[in-house]
C-alpha cells in the first residue's frame, strides 16, 4: 500500500518536472511541499525513534534514556542544534551518529561493528532504528539555533579539518565537495545546488537534515548525506561517525550557525 | 640562534604534517567499497595543488608549470582524427555513470555532460556549473578549434590550472573512440547541439 502510494507520488513528481519549464530554483519541488503543509511522512519515523529512545535494548538490556547528547544524561530537546561537540568521556568531537553509536556501545553493550553495519538503510528497506532516532532527536530541535560548540580546541580543529576535507580534490573525477558547492545559484541538472561556503547556503542545507527522502521513501540523516556525496565524488565508502564525516557535518553546521533548524525535511 | 633553527624545523615539521593530515584522515574515515578502494584518496601533484578555495591566492609558477605538464600529455588521435560518430557522443553526453561504487564496472563510463553544461537546446535537464556548450558547433570547425576542443576534453588543466573539470581522457574516464564521438556531437553540423535555435 505504502509502496503504491510512494511510486504514484514519485512518478507525479517526475511528471511534473518534465512538464514545467526548468527554473533557477527547486521551483517544481517547493511547490510539492507547499502541497504537503506541514504534512511530513517522516512524522511516523520520529515516533518510531521516540518508541526506541525508551526501550530496553542490547545485551546489557538497558534504554537510551541515561545517552548524554550534550545537555546532560537524557537530555534531548535542543541538544542537535548544538552538535558536533566535543565530548569528555569520549575524548572526541562527535556527530549525533557518533554520539548515539557511544552510548549503543557503552550503555547498552552493543558492538561498534553491528551499529555502524546496521546505520543506513540498504536498498528496498524500510528505515533503520539510527535513521528513527535522529530523526526524532533532530525533531526535538526543530525551530532552534543551530549553536555547534567550538569552545574546545578540539571543536575549533575539526572545522579546520572539516574545512580542507571540503576543498580536498581525489580520484578519478577530481572532485572535491567544492565542485559542486563552492558558488552560488548554480545546479546540476536540475538540482540546486546550495553554496557550502556560505551562511545563507550552509544553514539552508544543514536545517533540514535529516530528511524523508520521498524518492526512497525514507528519513535520511546528515551522515549519510556525507556518504552519498563521497560516492557521487567517486570516492570509497564514507564510515558513519568517523573523524572525516564528523568534520564535514562540523563545516556545515558552523557555517550554518545562527539559522534555524527545521528537520526532518522534506526532499526529493 | 640555535633555538631559532629549532623554531623554524619546527613550524616545517609541523606544517608538513598538515598537509598530510586529510589524507590520513581519509584513509582513516573510509573502507573499500565493491571496485572502489581507499587508494584512491592519495592526491596526484595537480590535486594536491588545487585543493584550495578560489579565493586563495595562486602560486602562478607552479600552476604555469603544471598548465605545461598537461599540455605535454596530451596525444593526437592517430591521423588527427578528431570526430566520431555524433550519435553515439550523445549518449556519452547523458550517460552520468561510472566509477561510483554503485556503478557496473563492466558498464562503460558516461561522460555526464549534462550534469553542468547546455548542449541540445532542448534538452531540459541541464546543470550550469559550467558554461553553456549549445550552438558549439555552429560556426563550422577548424583545425585550431577542433586541437582546442580536443585538448580541453583530455585534460582540461593545459589551459586552465584547477578548472573543476574532470581530465577525461588523462584519467583514463572516457576512452579515445568516446572522445572522438563527443567531439562529433560538439561539432557536428546534423548533431542537436549545432540545430538552428528556434
Amino acid at each position: 500500500m505504502s509502496k503504491g502510494f510512494f511510486s504514484g507520488l514519485l512518478a507525479t513528481l517526475v511528471g511534473l518536472w518534465s512538464f514545467t519549464a526548468i527554473s533557477e530554483t527547486d521551483g517544481v519541488f517547493d511547490e510539492y511541499r507547499e502541497l504537503m503543509g506541514d504534512d511530513n511522512p517522516a512524522i511516523f519515523v520520529i515516533y518510531d525513534g521516540e518508541e526506541i529512545w525508551f526501550t530496553p535494548a542490547g545485551p546489557k538490556s538497558v534504554s537510551l534514556a541515561q545517552c548524554d547528547l550534550g545537555l546532560g544524561p537524557g537530555v534531548v530537546e535542543g541538544a542537535y542544534a548544538q552538535l558536533p561537540r566535543y565530548f569528555s568521556d569520549a575524548q572526541r568531537v562527535q556527530d549525533i551518529e557518533a554520539r548515539l553509536e557511544y552510548c549503543m556501545t557503552h550503555l547498552q553493550g552493543r558492538s561498534p561493528d553491528k551499529v555502524r553495519a546496521n546505520a543506513y538503510s540498504q536498498r528496498g528497506e524500510l528505515g533503520t532504528e539510527l535513521e528513527a532516532l535522529v530523526a526524532w532527536i533532530a525533531d526535538q530541535s526543530s525551530g532552534l539555533t543551530i549553536a555547534p560548540a567550538q569552545a574546545h580546541a578540539k571543536e575549533r580543529s575539526a572545522y579546520t579539518l572539516g574545512e580542507s576535507l571540503f576543498y580536498y580534490r581525489a580520484g578519478p573525477h577530481d572532485f572535491s565537495c567544492a565542485t559542486c558547492h563552492e558558488q552560488t545559484g548554480r545546479r546540476i541538472r536540475l538540482q540546486a545546488l546550495p553554496n557550502l561556503t556560505t551562511h545563507q547556503g550552509a544553514a539552508a542545507a544543514y536545517s533540514t537534515w535529516p530528511a524523508y527522502r520521498v524518492s526512497q521513501g525514507i528519513v535520511r540523516t546528515m551522515g549519510w548525506r556525507m556518504r552519498d556525496c563521497m560516492r557521487q565524488q567517486r570516492m570509497p565508502e564514507l564510515i558513519m561517525g568517523s573523524e572525516a564525516s564528523v568534520a564535514l557535518q562540523t563545516y556545515l553546521s558552523v557555517n550554518g550557525a545562527g539559522g534555524s533548524m527545521a528537520a526532518p525535511g522534506l526532499k526529493r | 640562534m640555535q633555538t631559532i633553527i629549532r623554531i623554524c624545523a619546527f613550524i616545517i615539521f609541523s606544517s608538513a604534517l598538515h598537509a598530510d593530515e586529510p589524507y590520513n584522515v581519509l584513509l582513516n574515515s573510509m573502507v573499500d567499497k565493491n571496485f572502489v578502494t581507499v587508494e584512491r584518496l592519495k592526491q596526484d601533484e595537480l590535486q594536491a595543488f588545487c585543493s584550495q578555495p578560489r579565493s586563495a591566492t595562486v602560486d602562478e609558477p607552479r600552476a604555469a608549470e603544471l598548465r605545461e605538464a598537461a599540455l605535454k600529455g596530451v596525444p593526437t588521435p592517430a591521423g588527427e582524427n578528431y570526430l566520431g560518430d555524433w550519435q553515439r557522443g550523445e549518449k556519452v553526453a547523458i550517460n552520468g555513470r561510472g566509477l561510483q561504487y554503485s556503478d557496473d564496472p563492466d558498464q562503460a563510463n558516461g561522460g555526464n555532460c549534462y550534469a553542468c553544461h547546455q548542449l541540445d537546446p532542448t534538452e531540459l535537464a541541464y546543470g550550469t556549473l559550467g558554461p553553456s556548450l549549445s550552438g558549439y558547433g555552429a560556426r563550422g570547425q577548424n583545425p585550431a578549434m577542433l586541437e582546442y576542443t580536443w585538448t580541453k576534453l583530455w585534460n582540461t588543466h593545459a589551459y586552465n590550472v584547477c578548472s573543476h573539470m574532470p581530465r577525461f581522457g588523462a584519467a583514463g574516464i572516457l576512452t579515445t573512440q568516446q572522445l572522438q564521438d563527443v567531439m562529433a556531437f560538439l561539432f557536428d553540423p546534423e548533431s542537436p547541439v549545432n540545430r538552428p535555435q528556434p
